[in-house]
């Protein structure tokens, strides 16, 4: 044919032909940057046991992760960093003190049962690293040895037995009292407590990076620490109201939990509105563990329920398509 | 008084390829190819046969129902009626014309003057349109006539849509820079049609010089409004657009004459203008081509008929073309065949290289919820693509399927890579032709 001048290899698939610059991977990678200064400031209230412990259970997860694609024959998704950041997550909701082969069974857990089983990326149900954490609390001695805060207190890379122990924080006002510590030296994160959970401002700092880069929307934490912080200042069992609601935002896990856990994509609602209330469910059944229940922390589980509710929060939270016909306005 | 719709993104922009550079005439191609469906609707039966000489602006093709007629683009021999590659991927009856270079004006084309014009009625303004071919010229190629048509004494406002928010294409932003004159007189020609005191012209603010010039050509023209709207894909989708200019939802389903609107693009009203001022039909069109390998962007006027392959040697390009869109990177069809030529929908041809590649093996939802931060029908196309995998035409039904109006925003959006358009456009595709079984 005499037109046709050119012959190219000329690629057609159905529009868009443009994508964001944005994909699992760098998502994931965002995860990781926020959560370094949390890191950081573990290091340097617990010593490097924790900067260790974070490592392997991070190599531990991205293991079992390969070597779970490798032996189904399936696809490797190790490399899309989302097992570093539940390996992470995991070592930081765990004391510094737990054995390295004590948060490796928790990774198996976390990669194999909780996420593999159920389908593997995206396809989890409830929290990998949440999950993880409660199973592993059949070792109740191990997952409950809190170390004081302090690079001398440190426990050591290989022995743990030098390491001084203390009540935390939650424990005291498990108990209806103000914590020994300052409202400030929970805000910066210098008490006991798990490994990469201490410190709010560093957590927040950490948040902040991750919505300059729009990986996460500020709905579910907002409605998350809103509930807790309403709840505790109506019903304060300290003295002082404004220090009480303080004491409790900034104490356990509910920084963590709020802003790095409750806005896990997978198991959290993609609507707006089912955002919202999974935010306001988390806090609420926060705050009734804290008050109510045997153990003195309540973030994980009520995240792990909430986790359970998110096909029906999309329900109750899908948007009204554009055009649908008005309620309340009769069809002429 | 402009309203932002809801969701919507903001892919890079990448109109300063071609933005600057004004529209040129484009040296007719020896063969032209007219393909006898360039609208929706019926397609056109050809009235010329092979070794016919034809007149430039001459009818070549016409048929009954929903059919706009085609036009002889140059003036020349007929060398074939037969089946030719087309934008839309099939191939298309067309008639191919060996221009002769002369350009011999078509003997039914008068002129009309002002006073000519003013004395004709609605009804002979909308023969006048569909007599000249015209249809929507912003890629959806609806025949204006019937839009018109349809919206007499329905429609109160009438939205020219300048938004122009796909990526790389600047065309209907240099039209108004360029043609304000006939652009506005092609408006209050539609006005006229609609019997109408007022209208308004969108765009987008990202387009300052087309801002500058349409003000200028409505100077003393009070019924004309300028709507400046903040940029965002995809805001020339026309129920997007009229719920910005006008805050009015056009319901699931409906068409825009339902809340009273009709929108126009700028090129369909100089078209219009072109039409009833100097009699001539639509046979060329400005395409914007571009692209992030092409060596000179360029805005060309190109008569309707024009192959890709032309285009391309135009404004040369550095690398093996990825893909070739006609249209943009957001809607725009990838060709396989650049034998296609320039039809009425076609506003610009966007040459992509190898770095565009985006192909995830096996992509994996993550569920992070932002194809629905970003569909502007309010969608859960996360629940779409799970309804798809049942295969089950009422489960995709139930999730709004049909609503998508395939903008590709989402699919844009989605950090797993998952082809969410892709799936949406073959599973609408199924509903339909379930659709079909149960009727018969």
């Amino acid at each position: 044919m005499a037109q046709m001048k050119y012959f190219y290899e000329l690629t057609i698939s159905s529009s868009p032909h443009a994508h964001a610059p944005v994909t699992t991977r760098t998502i994931m990678r965002d995860v990781v940057i926020a959560l370094v200064p949390a890191l950081l400031g573990s290091v340097y209230f617990f010593g490097f046991r924790a900067l260790m412990v974070v490592l392997v259970s991070a190599a531990a997860c991205v293991f079992f992760e390969w070597a779970w694609c490798k032996l189904m024959k399936t696809p490797s998704h190790a490399y899309d960093l989302s097992a570093v950041v539940t390996g992470v997550l995991l070592a930081f909701v765990c004391p510094v003190t737990v054995p390295y082969w004590c948060i490796i069974i928790g990774d198996f857990f976390a990669i194999i049962l909780v996420k593999q089983l159920f389908g593997g990326v995206g396809r989890n149900i409830v929290n990998p690293a949440l999950a993880a954490r409660a199973f592993m609390f059949s070792w109740p001695v191990i997952m409950n040895t809190w170390v004081k805060a302090g690079f001398s207190n440190a426990a050591g890379l290989f022995s743990t037995a030098d390491a001084v122990t203390a009540a935390t924080p939650l424990a005291a006002m498990h108990q209806g009292q103000m914590p020994d510590a300052s409202v400030m030296d929970l805000f910066i994160g210098n008490v006991g407590g798990s490994l990469g959970e201490t410190s709010a401002i560093l957590l927040l700092i950490g948040f902040g990076y991750l919505l300059i880069r729009k990986v996460v929307t500020p709905r579910i934490p907002l409605a998350f620490l809103g509930t807790v912080a309403v709840l505790t200042f109506l019903f304060p069992l300290g003295n002082d109201r404004l220090l009480w609601c303080a004491a409790q935002l900034c104490s356990g896990g509910v920084m963590l939990g709020a802003l790095f856990m409750a806005t896990d994509y997978v198991t959290s609602p993609v609507t707006k509105l089912g955002q919202i209330i999974f935010g306001f469910g988390c806090g609420v059944l926060t705050v009734v563990i804290r008050y109510f229940g045997g153990y003195n922390e309540g973030v994980s589980y009520a995240i792990l329920v909430m986790n359970c509710c998110v096909v029906l929060l999309d329900r109750i939270g899908r948007p009204k398509k554009f055009g649908a016909p008005k309620k309340g306005v009769a069809k002429g | 008084m402009a309203f932002s719709f809801f969701g919507g993104i903001h892919p890079k922009e990448n109109k300063w390829y071609a933005e600057n550079h004004p529209v040129h005439q484009f040296p007719e191609p020896d063969i032209l190819v007219i393909p006898m469906s360039q609208h929706i609707g019926a397609p056109c039966q050809p009235l010329v046969k092979k070794g016919d000489t034809v007149t430039m602006g001459q009818k070549i093709g016409d048929n009954q129902g929903l059919c706009v007629p085609v036009h002889a683009p140059v003036s020349g021999t007929v060398k074939a009626v037969e089946m030719r590659p087309h934008t839309s991927g099939t191939m298309v009856l067309s008639v191919v014309i060996e221009n002769d270079h002369q350009d011999t004006l078509c003997p039914d084309i008068t002129p009309r003057t002002r006073e000519e014009a003013d004395k004709l009625t609605p009804e002979e303004l909308m023969n006048i349109i569909r007599e000249a071919g015209i249809v929507g010229m912003g890629g959806a190629t609806f025949p204006t006539h019937v839009k018109l048509s349809s919206g007499l004494g329905k429609v109160d406002t009438v939205i020219v849509n300048v938004s122009e928010c796909e990526p790389y294409i600047v065309a209907d932003d240099r039209l108004c820079q360029e043609y304000p004159e006939d652009v506005i007189a092609g408006l209050e020609i539609v006005m006229k049609v609609l019997g109408l005191k007022e209208a308004h012209i969108a765009l987008e603010d990202n387009k300052p010089k087309a801002k500058a010039a349409l003000e200028k050509a409505m100077e003393g023209k009070p019924g004309i409004l300028l709507d400046i709207l903040p940029a965002k894909y995809p805001q020339g989708a026309e129920k997007q657009l009229i719920y910005a200019v006008t805050g009015r939802e056009v319901p699931s389903g409906g068409l825009p004459a339902a809340v009273g609107c009709a929108v126009v693009n700028s090129a369909t009203c100089k078209a219009i203008s072109d039409a009833v001022y100097d009699g001539m039909p639509l046979i060329r069109r400005i395409v914007t081509v571009s692209g992030d390998i092409v060596m000179e962007p360029k805005n060309l006027m190109v008569p309707i008929g024009t192959s890709f392959n032309e285009l391309l040697e135009a404004v040369g390009h550095r690398e093996n073309p990825y893909k070739v869109l006609s249209g943009g990177p957001m809607m725009g069809a990838a060709q396989y065949d650049l034998a296609v030529p320039v039809i009425k929908g076609t506003n610009a041809v966007t040459i992509l290289g190898q770095k565009n590649k985006f192909v995830v093996d096996n992509p994996k939802c993550i569920r992070c919820g932002k194809c629905v931060e970003v569909c502007p029908m309010h969608l859960m196309p996360v629940l779409i693509y799970k309804a798809m995998f049942t295969g089950d035409a009422d489960e995709m039904l139930a999730v709004d399927l049909m609503d998508c109006i395939e903008c590709g925003c989402c699919a844009y959006t989605c950090p797993a890579g998952v082809p969410l358009v892709l799936g949406f456009r073959a599973a609408k595709q199924r509903v339909r032709n379930a659709q079909a079984a149960a009727k018969k």
